[in-house]
């Protein structure tokens, strides 16, 4: 095993999207990297740029026009690469199951590893689904957690 | 003439979590023109709320935004109260604005937090936002959740407040009040936070008003208008001062929401100390005759219109929004020309935008 794979579920880099979120769950994904969770000691840093990051976290139900937006960015991220679903509205479209603009859950576009339900997601949850993706990349490199 | 470059700004952006684009066009450094492009929040759910029963609207409006989802919760109500009328008791009147304001000190913790990280001021954003978690944890001790509160129903509040709690309250939100006046200062006399932002993104009076700005935008370039000067709920047993700065420029809109942070604490106190005894709610039974009604009122990023129509049926005729951000974008467009390219992100951001709200 290399000194790549292993840094890579010791210290992943996330990547957020925000899709038409209502703001609340992106703010309990921004409050995990404060203090009070500070995910940064577990070396989960957040980036701004897809082409370095390992986990892209995605909050909001998809509608028709960040699907395109949505695909290029999963598409920019190096493999292999995580996907996170967080908050009900990501998993399945939530409340907003009936409006007319939205297509759904973000897996009707890209494929999702884990999904992460609440409205809003705690930081406890973000956490723990963050933590699952990375046994999930670590079984399919064959490295131990 | 230097060769001109149009750049992207967004609608993935680290600076702004949420889906705008800005199409920035710059020469040299210079930022010439400005092109917002919206559209990528929207959901629909004015439409949404036309499918669902009254009061499950209410979850729906609180999800309009998430920061400011507990004034967007209570606006529904008092809107749909209107249609009837209805008159709520005192003691629910005093509770929508305890977590109308305890919502207001969380969303100002977390903009100045989000200023101080758009320029690269990493420990002040984190002092901002472990400060706002004991907002947020009194937010979850009171009305049971972090971020959606849910705490209004149609005819009053779902939750009261006991004895245990009002004193926790009270002891926290001291404790806040001295913590962030103590990085407030720092904000408003450190060096390198006056180098980025005093004189950056500059808007005149007379531009505010014709652009129609709202909240602390508009009261940061000298104009002395709050929908809390219209005394609704508590605000007229409470002493109440809307906060006007006169420059108009970033360094402006951040203290205007700083000393409104301070404000909305004391606002709280003051609130829980006058707190009447009485019932939470009243029962409202029933459909809403075919009336229409309106409401204003203050959120964190400046006024939120609603308008409801009811025909006599359980579902909503029309319900229309009309919020802060949707008012304070074109004032991007005076501001961001002739700026750096370098200061875009904390002038786009000094307006505080709420995508998710403007666009719903
Ligand atoms: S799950 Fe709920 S809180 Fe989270 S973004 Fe969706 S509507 Fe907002």
């Amino acid at each position: 095993m290399g000194i790549i794979h292993t840094s890579r579920i010791k210290s992943p880099w996330i990547i957020h999207f925000d899709n038409s979120s209502c703001n609340g769950c992106d703010i309990e994904a921004l409050a995990c990297l404060t203090p009070l969770y500070d995910v940064e000691r577990f070396g989960i840093v957040n980036m701004g740029n897809p082409k370095h990051a390992d986990v892209l976290v995605i909050t909001g139900p998809v509608n028709y026009r960040t699907a395109r937006v949505l695909k290029n960015l999963y598409a920019q991220i190096p493999d292999p690469k995580m996907v996170i679903a967080v908050g009900t509205c990501a998993c399945s479209g939530g409340v907003f199951h009936n409006c007319y603009n939205i297509l759904g859950g973000v897996d009707k576009v890209v494929p999702v590893d884990v999904y992460v339900p609440g409205c809003a997601a705690r930081p406890e949850a973000i956490i723990d689904g963050v933590v699952l993706a990375l046994q999930k990349l670590a079984q399919a490199q064959g490295v131990a957690k | 003439m230097a060769p001109r470059t149009i750049a992207p700004f967004g609608p993935q952006h680290p600076v702004l979590p949420e889906p705008i684009q800005l199409k920035i066009t710059y020469e040299d450094e210079k930022v010439v023109d400005v092109l917002p492009a919206i559209g990528y929040g929207h959901r629909g759910i004015e439409k949404a709320c036309e499918l669902n029963e009254y009061p499950k609207n209410i979850y729906l409006c609180e999800r309009i935004c998430g920061i400011c989802s507990c004034i967007h919760g209570i606006t529904y109500c008092e809107v749909v109260e209107r249609l009837w009328p209805v008159e709520i008791p005192p003691r629910a009147k005093f509770l929508r604005t305890i977590w109308s304001e305890m919502s207001r000190t969380h969303s100002h913790l977390l903009w100045l937090g989000l200023l101080a990280d758009a320029f690269g001021f990493e420990s002040m954003f984190m002092q901002f936002w472990r400060i706002r978690e004991k907002v947020l944890d009194l937010l979850e001790m009171t009305a049971g959740q972090r971020v959606t509160q849910s705490i209004s129903v149609i005819g009053g509040v779902r939750r009261d407040l006991n004895g245990e709690q009002k004193k926790k309250c009270i002891e926290v939100l001291k404790e806040v009040r001295k913590e962030s006046e103590a990085l407030i200062g720092v904000l408003a006399n450190d060096y390198t936070v006056k180098a980025r932002t005093v004189g950056k993104g500059v808007l005149s009076k007379d531009q505010a008003i014709a652009l129609g700005c709202a909240g602390p935008t508009l009261r940061a370039s000298g104009v002395c208008e709050d929908c809390r000067m219209q005394k609704y709920q508590a605000y007229g047993d409470l002493e109440f001062e809307p906060i006007v700065e006169t420059a108009g420029d970033s360094y402006a809109r951040a203290v205007v929401r700083a000393r409104e942070t301070l404000q909305a604490i004391d606002l709280q106190l003051e609130a829980l100390g006058k707190l009447p005894a009485g019932d939470i709610n009243v029962s409202v039974k029933g459909n809403p005759p075919a009336n229409e009604a309106i409401f204003r009122s203050e959120q964190p990023r400046g006024e939120v219109f609603y308008y409801a129509k009811g025909n006599g049926t359980r579902n909503l005729e029309r319900l229309r929004v009309r919020t802060p951000t949707y008012a304070n974008i074109p004032s991007l467009l005076v501001m961001l020309p002739g700026c750096e390219l370098a200061d875009v992100p904390i002038i786009a951001l000094s307006i505080d935008p709420c995508i998710s709200c403007t666009e719903r």
